[in-house]
């Protein structure tokens, strides 16, 4: 693609048959990220370690069920500040808009519609209706912030810096500083252990994504085949294939191990009036909330990738002239990069909230310096231009791993995130020495 | 404006006498910049098939000039006229529709995008989805870039990882791709090596050829003696004159810009 691709794919096809390229090694026939193994190997080498160091208490079914429960909040924010960095701007003020988002849900399904609409407290209707006022609610404040920046050139530096003290307390003011709960039962399902699949529809949801996964691999080479453009063998292909079919239902296979404990089962059956046969297991499967990150990072790489917003977003990011000559509309497009984060902060505030199940005002605290710690960690450059969707939910989940292995292994907190800071700033330390080794700029 | 401004001072035979209408007729264009008159009533033309030079020091107002056309800037007064008709240009992509193309001496390409996103960047091909179609877009660029420049072969790197004489096909390519009418070349050979120079000089020739109108400007006098038609020179905001490359010297060229005046001119 356009962003980090680096892997030297430039023989001129078309010109001499495929077969008498010279010998490529086997990991460029593969035509694999370089960046996405050196993270996916970081990610595995913290596993590794952790598990190690905990006496396999980290890599069990339950520890990545909830490693990745925790890692949606701040990963579903973080590929939207890819969009933000990579136009060369910052959003300062994600984790306070968060809190502005949830306490709006929060009163809306509590308070505002029960006593002004008249829906009774467990309608149906609340969950969604107060997600969509969030939803409505983050995507107008980001547009505003992005109106701020982009035609008022005020630097989004301090446009998000004064967001941040405005909104967290804007929150506060909404719910009179009070901590709303209990949420809603529908809208606790998206935090992650309250709502998951099962595991006979996380079979079905992975079998699903593999074939997804597989087709898109297989019409992407036939559409180069089709433009006389050199593929890579059919073998390699197959090996890709093979790897990420493999990934999906490797984890989805882990998720399923997971067995909801036989005492939460027993009351559930009880709940019911019923007798839990003996015996009877059930597992969590794919909590809701993964699969909302899943969506989201796929809607975000296609915006990236595939759509002119996208190609704009990474050409003004690039070369900020160069886009406002080519007849793009810098201002506009710096209004609706910030609108789509405010929307995924307000995405990120129902899953924050239902995992907690209420609504507190420290809610998403300090959370924008994880979000922007997490896309840098995965590879997005501050100068702009740069950056990937997948990299920044990796660097969420490399984030993630660090703190609560750290937290499992007994680490003090202060030195917990010395480390995390240590990591952050090594993290793009390697990035440069790698994009000079590479020939990039 | 004295009669020096006047293109039609010494009657030379040229495209313009056979009656056909200027491509490109900018009359009477002022802009200033904070009480600094960066372009003070400039009247100039341009035929197809033409090369006119836009000639000055630094801060003459070549530029400025040049891109109130492309429309990254907007004229305080003055008129366009394209193609005999008053044209209203607020924006590039206005000056695109009247197929005005640019090329920048910045080399005004997203250093992070590879060659086929950059011809394409503003006006992709999408799918019926809605898609970009990279695909297409990377096979249309092929096409056309084995026309301009056989050797160029890195297509689906980032254009940071080409060459300038490479980066400056990929701009020519963009504006050759969209059937440009009237292109302008800000110092295309700028940043660009003797064999490169070459190359940038005979694609050049070879649209002109094909009939569109260019306005060049460049400071190497010698190469706009043997590239244009016709010279225009500008000093401080204002023009000092317009001639015919065959009827001056590259010291009256000189003298234009350095002392405002065409000495040849001053003597008749």
């Amino acid at each position: 693609m356009s962003d980090t691709d680096t892997v030297p794919n430039a023989a001129p096809s078309g010109q001499r048959p495929a077969d008498k390229a010279p010998a490529r090694s086997f990991l460029n026939q593969l035509e694999l990220d370089l960046r996405l193994l050196g993270m996916v190997g970081a990610f595995i080498i913290v596993c590794v370690v952790f598990n190690v160091l905990t006496d396999g208490r980290f890599l069990t079914p339950r520890n990545i069920f909830n490693l990745s429960i925790q890692t949606v909040s701040v990963a579903i924010m973080a590929t939207g500040m890819v969009f933000i960095i990579v136009t060369r701007h910052i959003d300062l003020s994600v984790g306070a808009l968060l809190a502005t988002a949830s306490a709006v849900m929060a009163m809306m399904q509590t308070r505002w519609l029960p006593d002004m609409m008249g829906l009774p407290l467990g309608h149906a209707a609340l969950p969604w209706l107060s997600i969509l006022a969030g939803l409505i609610t983050g995507a107008v404040i980001g547009a505003f912030q992005g109106w701020l920046v982009g035609y008022l050139t005020i630097p989004a530096f301090i446009v998000t810096l004064g967001g941040l003290l405005i909104w967290r307390n804007v929150g506060w003011y909404i719910t009179s500083g009070q901590t709303i709960g209990p949420l809603d039962e529908t809208f606790q399902a998206f935090g992650g252990i309250n709502g998951t699949l099962g595991a006979q529809w996380s079979w079905i949801a992975g079998l699903l994504a593999a074939v997804v996964a597989v087709l898109a691999l297989w019409s992407a080479r036939r559409n180069k085949i089709g433009h006389g453009f050199r593929v890579k063998p059919v073998w390699a292909e197959a090996v890709v294939m093979a790897i990420i079919v493999g990934a999906i239902l490797g984890f989805v296979a882990i998720l399923n191990a997971y067995e909801i404990p036989s005492r939460v089962l027993a009351r559930d059956f009880a709940a019911r009036g019923a007798e839990m046969p003996e015996g009877f297991t059930a597992s969590y499967g794919i909590p809701y909330s993964v699969l909302l990150l899943i969506a989201v990072a796929v809607v975000m790489t296609v915006i990236a990738r595939k759509t002119r917003l996208g190609r704009y977003i990474f050409a003004t990011g690039g070369n900020p002239d160069a886009a406002e000559l080519s007849g793009i509309n810098t201002r506009l497009l710096t209004v609706k990069v910030f609108a789509i984060m405010g929307t995924l902060v307000a995405i990120s505030a129902v899953v924050a909230s239902a995992r907690l199940t209420n609504h507190s005002n420290d809610i998403g605290t300090l959370d924008e310096l994880r979000v922007i710690a997490a896309a840098v960690i995965g590879g997005t450059a501050l100068s702009g231009g740069i950056g990937t969707i997948y990299g920044a939910i990796l660097g969420a989940l490399i984030m993630q791993s660090l703190q609560s292995g750290m937290a499992m292994v007994g680490v003090d907190a202060p030195l917990q995130n010395m480390v995390v800071g240590t990591v952050l700033v090594a993290a793009v330390l390697i990035d440069i020495i790698y994009r000079r080794r590479v020939g990039g700029k | 404006m004295d009669k020096q401004s006047d293109p039609h001072a010494n009657g030379a035979p040229d495209p313009r006498a056979s009656g056909a209408s200027p491509l490109v007729e900018l009359k009477d264009i002022r802009i200033a910049f904070g009480g600094v008159q960066a372009v003070d009533g400039v009247s100039l033309d341009l035929y197809p098939g033409e090369v006119v030079g836009l000639l000055g020091h630094n801060g003459a107002g070549k530029s400025t000039l040049i891109k109130i056309l492309s429309g990254a800037y907007k004229a305080d007064s003055g008129e366009i006229w394209i193609n005999g008709e008053k044209a209203s240009i607020h924006s590039p992509r206005d000056a695109r529709r009247y197929n005005i193309e640019t090329i920048y001496q910045t080399l005004a390409l997203a250093d992070n995008l590879d060659a086929a996103s950059n011809l394409f960047l503003g006006r992709e091909i999408v799918t019926r989805m809605g898609f970009v179609d990279d695909a297409r877009q990377e096979a249309e660029t092929r096409k056309i870039m084995a026309r301009l420049n056989p050797n160029f072969r890195k297509l689906s790197e980032p254009v940071s990882a080409l060459s300038g004489g490479q980066r400056q096909s990929v701009a020519i390519a963009r504006a050759v791709y969209f059937n440009a009418r009237i292109l302008i070349m800000d110092e295309p050979t700028a940043a660009l090596g003797v064999h490169e120079t070459a190359m940038v000089a005979d694609l050049i020739k070879e649209l002109k050829a094909q009939g569109l109108g260019i306005f060049l400007i460049s400071h190497d006098t010698r190469e706009m003696m043997e590239l244009c038609d016709r010279v225009s020179v500008m000093k401080n905001g204002q023009l000092v004159g317009t001639e015919r490359v065959e009827d001056v010297t590259e010291d009256d060229i000189l003298s234009m810009i350095i002392m405002g005046k065409n000495p040849k001119r001053d003597a008749a």
